[in-house]
């Protein structure tokens, strides 16, 4: 009868297992989910982009130009500075759209109607002119067309995606909870069972005639909590686990002094680089224009502000902010992100500019962020970790010739920052 | 250099072997442990602090720190509202402007850093001052950020506002029939015109122009020599021979930097140029000239015009030109300087700072002699340092006290101060119903004045000057002005009335009428903004209007030869000079820091160590070994007593200075100090020595003959002096010098090179560098080997370096209390060794402090191949680069100090205190107010409390150089790189490269061989310091070589 008491306990074990199990692997499950529906839309996407373009390079040619001259002011289905110029080929002829391009001012000034309405419509603001050629105009054109018939198709897809994703991603913590309290409930539930066929069982055997005194001591055994709480091992052991506990925290806790990976301050303006960096791809050069020449990115000033929003989403209050710091001469005090001690040196032009870092390696998908966090530590040991991993970036810099080729006398390996004294204490403090 | 038995010493506590010094010397590292933070009872035997107050201390401190990481604050980002198109935040800008300081003139380039000025360099296209700066140059960057500077203009001691002062004083000015303008030497031909027009407006104005170090009497014996009031323009670089009579002219005569960079042209030595120029020097107190002199000889005041008689009457007797009848002296090596000069005919100088025009004349008569005009010197384009009429200086202190003047306007002048007469001048101003001072703080004169119309500083300021003539550079302005303050030629211009009275504007139109038409340009924007970019502009003559009775008015005229008449001139000096004067004589000079005084409140200038006696934070009277001696005088660390010195009735008190080579009867005191009135770091410091100047000769002299006494007091003092502090425990080879006819045979003569014993016994000595434990870090410098040498030989000591150094560094000013205490922290000291031959008893002690030879030996951090430093340290906090830099990490120290105690140079530096926003330190003024930091340099750190600091080589700007290569996809060169003590020096003494680059000034200079393996400083003057040690510095120096003959060395 002994036995048959014990293996109660033990099936509890295998049980709980099973459970942190089915936990991870449902995690697991859901991160894939997650990468298979990004890669759905990649591939809708050079789907369509493939379907119904006569010539690639026109287009591509086009892109590169609208990039480098119009999207300033011009998006292909976005009221930006300039009108949307989606369907700009069917409102006018070639004709008009090249002179219009080439010399906005004349057009207005010959008296062309539509293009006095244009003016008047955009707060009499000016196109520049633009020396394209006639088939530089065409490609841009080309190029808009193309942007345009696929637009609906993606803004379709983009719009399932985001439901896709957005479950995707909210669907592991839904998920999740779900599961967990259902087998929360019938661990519960296994628990209350057991206790009852225990209960039921140690009645029956009380009835019962017939036991040794050694069974009914078992039997008359009561569980006392008071017991094993005075036990010097049980003791021992809580001291020790405690013991453990505080001192990992402690560890853990004095690393963090200082560090403020994940610290997402709120700011003063609502300032969004998933809607600017991300979405509309204005290149982190634009606004932070110290990035490639100075140790500081610098934050941009609010004349940058205006060069676009002197036209764009003039009524939106995050916007009116600015045009009340220029008004009362009172800069914007953002909040700094990334506080890096005062002791050490960094430059943003010597990783940008000489190294050819990319802006996500320290500070993550900016592009995707709402709100600007600390992505990477900024620890020294960070600093230095990348410092062991990187290759200099030597290919047509002359400064790095020779090392190259004294490194290359007795490694194999590519040319490490850390082989040019990349972990001197005096290269970031003095 | 044992052969000659030639002994260095720092001071004479060292040269007796006094046991205080001694005491302190074996200490090798003579602090206490400054925990009670106590300073005056520091060295009484104090309890100290106790452990439970340590261990109180260290709870306290835990808890702070973890409440104060609790979490991180809050920290803003403001960017600029409009960010101006040249700024790029943490990119420096460079502006090419114009140091001026009344007739002082550098031509400079301003650093900014987001629009603040915090460092001057020199500009190299200036042919006068060819990139070299001094050290109030430098020191300037600080006085813009001076909290005692005037915030707005004031009347009557209230705080006004412009339109009010402006209003009153015109209206003042209009109802004035005498009106004086009292200025110093004005440089800028532009000003001149706005003070014509002023005197144009107001037809009673008189320009009075006076300087606190007059030069009138040159002035005035070119007049009568040459009808020419000018200053000359001299070329020490042309000057194969040169004879100095009192004229300190490598430290504070009339345009050292320009000097400096002459003169160290022709002391400079290599394999292919073996010859220089032999300098000797006739002088009463130890000048910086006078210790770079090859010849150098103490005599009294009184004898100068004795001695330029006798010199005059030598080369007349070689030429057969008349001689002068005058007394005889005895004068040593007198005959020989005379051989000298006579035998370098048309390629020798003779100068005098004697303010006496009879001395000028007979000057002006030995150069004549000697062919000097048209080679050496040059008066066809005369310098304008100096314009000061001290005749008419004196005229207009009459006019006020006999109440003839109603209205008087002070512009960059404080007479009240700095004029023998301003005592007098400041009660009898109230005579006067006008007063105006422009004066940028409530200074001595403006105190008395009724408004203070307060000028920009001139790193504020719009501006031209005209050192020489046609040689024309710009200021212009490296920050808006950051007071409610208005450059005085504007004020002028309104109180005149002018239709212009923005003088920005006012200055572009005068350029483009008087020197765009002739520059060739086509167009002025062009012709202005090349100006701008360059700071200086040459141009074929003159041709701006001066001012009537100007000094200029006759440059235009033809020199139609000497006119000197010996008969007049020697009666004048029989009766003023004499051989034997047995009075003690006065001599009055300046610092090379503190100058006049105009920067007294510049705490870098207090602390910057004079280059001879190396005191700081005081003036004193030097007096010779003999007068101690008589007077039962000692002086160990500093410690002195107050003497009462008495000129005809004026007293003034000061401690004694013994300085070795003070000439024999004669006393020297310091001007410039004794500021009441210029702010808080200035004022009670020292004693003000104007009054004491004599003017009974019609102009001012400050060597003063007879009605002097010195009377010794009870009172104690400590002078702070720095040079005694650091020791090398006896290891006298850091200095090697030779002379020049053995260097001319030998070029490695004077070389000392150490041998050490081995196992192998005494017989086999070996080079230290032979046995080592140490692996070479040399074979791991394979990118960059930074390296540096220093011509001993080129040195003159001037001090520019080590204020470069400060204001590039953020190196804190920590007050004469510590420095008495031994903390200063210059990074760069200048160490000065006299020497003297044959000490070899007590009798013989007296006679080498009579007049040593002097060596000024530049020591900062060595950067070690070998670092003791670095094996020391228990934290690694010290270590070596790849690029052959000593590294110091400050975050990483702990302070234990080990890495000083193993340092044989003595070059690191402790923080005992918290310099930086701290109360206790005011005179540390660029840490401890928001305006001062403006000063700092944002890419160094500001080090904290308890962490050692060293020179780094400037690491920050070679940093800085290596990204421009980077970006540029290529190898840094010369241009690129440079150290702030190189950039700055004005003698070019102190090159700075990168070794591995055989292109390098510095490859050059040493004469870099190239190895398979090594590489070989081939150079035979180049040594290291303390060579035996094998710690094998990166930095080497060049050996002095003295232009002395055998029998005199």
């Amino acid at each position: 009868m002994f036995a048959t008491l014990r293996p109660v306990g033990c099936h509890l074990l295998p049980i709980l297992v099973f459970f942190f199990l089915s936990l991870t692997s449902v995690r697991a499950q859901s991160d894939s989910t997650g990468t298979e529906v990004a890669s759905d839309t990649s591939t809708v996407e050079t789907a369509t982009s493939q379907g119904g373009i006569s010539d690639e390079a026109v287009i591509a040619e086009g892109e590169s130009l609208f990039n480098a001259n119009c999207r300033v002011c011009h998006a292909v289905d976005q009221q930006l500075v300039g009108p949307a110029l989606a369907g700009v080929y069917d409102r006018r002829d070639m004709d008009w759209i090249k002179s219009f391009v080439k010399n906005s001012q004349a057009v207005i000034a010959s008296g062309d109607d539509y293009a006095v309405s244009l003016y008047e419509d955009y707060n009499q603001t000016a196109m520049p002119s633009f020396n394209f050629s006639d088939t530089e105009v065409e490609s841009i054109i080309a190029y808009v067309r193309a942007e345009a018939e696929k637009e609906p198709e993606v803004t379709a897809a983009a719009g399932d995606t985001p439901g896709v994703s957005s479950q995707a991603t909210e669907g592991p913590s839904n998920f999740l909870t779900v599961i967990i309290v259902g087998l929360v409930i019938v661990l519960a539930l296994i628990l209350v069972v057991l206790f009852l066929i225990i209960n039921f069982l140690t009645k029956f055997l009380e009835k019962r005639e017939g036991l040794d005194s050694a069974d009914r001591e078992i039997i008359a055994q009561k569980f006392s909590l008071g017991k094993l709480v005075k036990k010097p091992a049980f003791v021992g052991i809580v001291a020790f686990v405690f013991g453990i506990f505080v001192l990992k925290s402690v560890i853990d806790g004095l690393y963090q002094v200082g560090i403020q990976q994940g610290y997402a301050p709120k700011q003063p303006i609502a300032f969004s680089h998933k809607l600017h960096a991300g979405q509309y791809e204005i290149d982190c050069n634009y606004c932070h224009t110290g990035v490639r020449k100075s140790k500081s990115a610098n934050i941009p000033s609010a004349n940058i502000c205006m060069n676009c929003h002197g036209q764009i989403l003039t009524e939106s209050p995050e916007i009116q902010k600015i045009y009340a710091a220029i008004e009362n001469d009172q800069p914007i005090e953002w909040v700094r992100v990334h506080n890096l001690p005062d002791l050490a040196y960094f430059n943003h032009a010597q990783h940008v500019a000489v190294g050819g870092q990319e802006c996500q390696t320290c500070h993550g998908e900016i592009q995707e962020m709402e709100v600007v966090e600390q992505y990477a530590p900024l620890t020294m040991g960070w600093c230095i970790n990348c410092h062991k991993e990187t290759n200099v970036n030597t290919k047509g810099n002359a400064y790095y010739d020779n090392l190259v080729e004294l490194h290359a006398q007795h490694s194999k390996e590519p040319l490490k920052v850390e082989d040019i004294g990349g972990l001197e204490c005096a290269k970031c403090h003095y | 250099m044992s052969n000659r038995n030639k002994v260095y010493w720092k001071g004479l506590e060292q040269l007796k072997n006094d046991p205080e010094y001694v005491k302190y010397a074996e200490k090798e590292f003579p602090d206490y442990l400054p925990i009670n933070g106590n300073k005056q009872s520091a060295d009484s035997s104090d309890e100290g602090s106790s452990r439970r107050d340590f261990l109180k201390m260290m709870g306290f401190s835990v808890a702070a720190a973890s409440l104060a990481a609790c979490e991180a604050p809050v920290r803003k980002a403001i960017p600029y509202l409009n960010k101006p198109v040249e700024i790029d935040p943490g990119v420096a800008n460079y502006y090419a402007s114009t140091y001026t300081q009344g007739g002082d003139y550098c031509s400079i380039v301003i650093k900014t850093r987001e629009g603040r000025p915090i460092k001057i360099e020199g500009n190299k296209q200036c042919k006068l001052t060819a990139g070299g700066v001094s050290a109030q140059v430098e020191a300037s960057v600080l006085s813009l950020y001076d909290q005692q500077r005037l915030t707005a203009p004031m009347a009557s001691g209230q705080k006004s506002d412009w339109q009010t002062i402006d209003q009153q004083i015109k209206s003042a000015l209009a109802s004035s029939r005498n009106i004086r303008i009292v200025s110093q030497s004005i440089l800028s031909p532009t000003t001149k015109k706005v003070i014509n027009d002023f005197i144009n407006r107001y037809p009673g104005t008189k320009h009075v122009v006076y300087d606190p170090q007059s030069s009138y009497g040159m002035v005035s014996a070119n007049q009568q020599n040459f009808g020419k009031a000018v200053l000359p323009a001299y070329d020490f670089s042309k000057a194969e021979v040169i004879v100095s009579l009192d004229a300190d002219f490598l430290g504070t005569w009339i345009a050292p930097v320009s000097y400096i960079k002459q003169y160290a042209r022709r002391r400079k030595l290599s394999g292919s140029r073996k010859s220089m120029s032999r300098h000797y020097h006739f002088e009463s107190n130890m000048s910086l000239t006078g210790s770079n002199a090859d010849y150098r000889v103490p005599v009294k005041a009184s004898q100068q015009g004795l001695i330029a008689a006798a010199v005059y009457n030598g080369l007349a007797a070689k030429s057969g030109a008349a001689s002068l009848s005058v007394g005889q002296l005895e004068v040593p090596f007198l005959d020989k300087a005379v051989d000298a000069l006579w035998s370098a005919k048309g390629k020798s100088l003779v100068v005098s700072g004697s303010n006496d025009p009879e001395v000028q004349m007979v000057v002006n008569a030995i150069n004549d002699l000697l062919g000097n005009y048209g080679t050496t010197i040059d008066l066809e384009k005369p310098v304008n340092y100096r314009q000061g009429n001290d005749q008419e200086m004196s005229q207009f202190v009459d006019d006020v006290t006999g109440g003839r003047v109603d209205a008087v306007i002070f512009y960059n002048a404080n007479p009240v101060y700095d004029h023998p007469q301003g005592g007098l001048l400041g009660t009898e101003l109230e005579k006067v119903a006008l007063k105006v001072s422009t004066s940028d703080r409530m200074d001595e004169t403006a105190s008395v004045c009724d408004f203070v119309a307060p000028d920009h500083h001139y790193l504020e300021s719009w501006n031209d000057s005209e050192p020489q003539n046609g040689h024309i550079s710009l200021t212009q302005p490296g920050i808006t002005p950051l007071f409610n303050t208005r450059q005085v030629q504007a004020s002028l211009l309104t109180w005149a009335g002018a239709p212009q009275t923005d003088y920005y504007k006012y200055l572009t139109e005068t350029w483009k009428s008087v020197y765009f038409p002739g520059s060739g340009e086509n167009d002025f924007e062009t012709f202005w903004n090349q100006s701008l970019y360059n700071g200086v502009v040459e141009i074929a003559t003159s041709s701006v209007q001066e001012p009537e009775n100007s000094p200029e008015e006759d440059s235009s005229e033809e020199t139609a030869g000497i006119s000197f008449d010996p008969g007049m001139v020697s009666g004048q000096i029989q009766a003023r000079y004499q051989s034997d004067n047995a009075e003690t004589e006065l001599v009055l000079y300046q610092k090379v820091g503190i100058g006049t005084g105009a920067q007294a409140n510049n705490p870098w200038l207090q602390e910057l160590p004079d280059p001879i006696t190396k005191a700081v934070w005081d003036n004193y009277i030097t007096v010779s070994q003999k007068f101690a001696r008589e007077n039962g005088l000692t002086m160990t660390e500093g410690k002195t007593k107050m003497a009462n010195l008495t000129v005809n009735g004026v007293t003034v008190t000061a401690p004694i200075l013994i300085q070795p080579g003070q000439a024999n009867g004669t006393i020297g005191l310091a001007l410039g100090y004794g500021r009441t009135s210029a702010g808080r770091v200035a004022d009670g410091l020292g004693a003000n020595a104007f009054a004491l100047v004599d003017r009974s000769n019609g102009s001012l002299s400050y060597q003063i003959t007879s009605g002097v006494t010195l009377e010794i007091t009870s009172e104690s003092h400590s002078i702070g002096q720095t040079q005694t502090h650091e020791t090398y425990m006896g290891r006298e080879t850091v200095i090697q010098e030779a002379l020049l006819s053995e260097y001319q045979q030998d070029e490695y003569a004077g070389q000392f090179a150490p041998k050490i014993a081995t196992w192998k016994g005494d017989e086999e000595k070996v080079a230290p560098h032979t046995v080592t434990l140490w692996k070479h870090h040399q074979d791991e410098y394979v990118n960059h080997h930074w390296g540096m040498s220093i011509d001993l030989n080129s040195c003159v000591g001037c001090g520019a370096c080590t204020i470069a150094c400060q204001a590039e560094n953020n190196i804190p000013v920590v007050g004469r209390d510590e420095v008495l205490t031994r903390r200063e922290m210059h990074w760069l000291r200048i160490d000065r060794y006299y020497s003297s031959v044959g000490v070899d008893d007590y009798s013989s002690l007296e006679q080498a402090a009579e007049n040593p030879e002097v060596t000024f030996q530049p020591m900062m951090c060595q950067h070690c191949n070998n670092a003791p430093c670095e094996t020391v340290c228990p934290v690694a906090a010290t270590t070596h680069s790849t690029e052959g830099l000593n590294q110091m990490a400050y975050n990483r120290c702990i302070g234990t100090r080990y890495c000083a105690n193993n340092c044989p140079y003595k070059v690191r530096r402790f923080n005992w205190f918290k310099y930086h926003d701290n109360d206790q330190f005011p005179e540390n003024s660029s840490m401890n107010n928001t305006l001062g930091r403006m000063v700092l340099n944002p890419d160094v750190t500001v080090r904290a409390r308890g962490v050692m600091e060293k020179c780094t080589m400037c690491v920050q700007r070679i940093q800085a150089g290596k990204l421009t290569a980077k970006q540029e996809g290529r190898r840094p060169t010369d241009s690129d790189v440079n150290t702030a003590c190189a950039s700055a020096c004005p003698a070019d003494a102190i090159v700075f490269g990168d070794m591995n680059n055989p292109e390098s000034k510095i490859a050059k200079t040493l004469q870099i061989d190239y190895h398979e393996d090594r590489k070989e400083v081939a150079e035979p003057r180049a040594y290291t310091v303390l060579q035996e040690l094998n710690v094998d510095p990166n930095i080497f120096y060049l050996r002095k070589i003295r232009n002395k003959d055998e029998e005199n060395a």
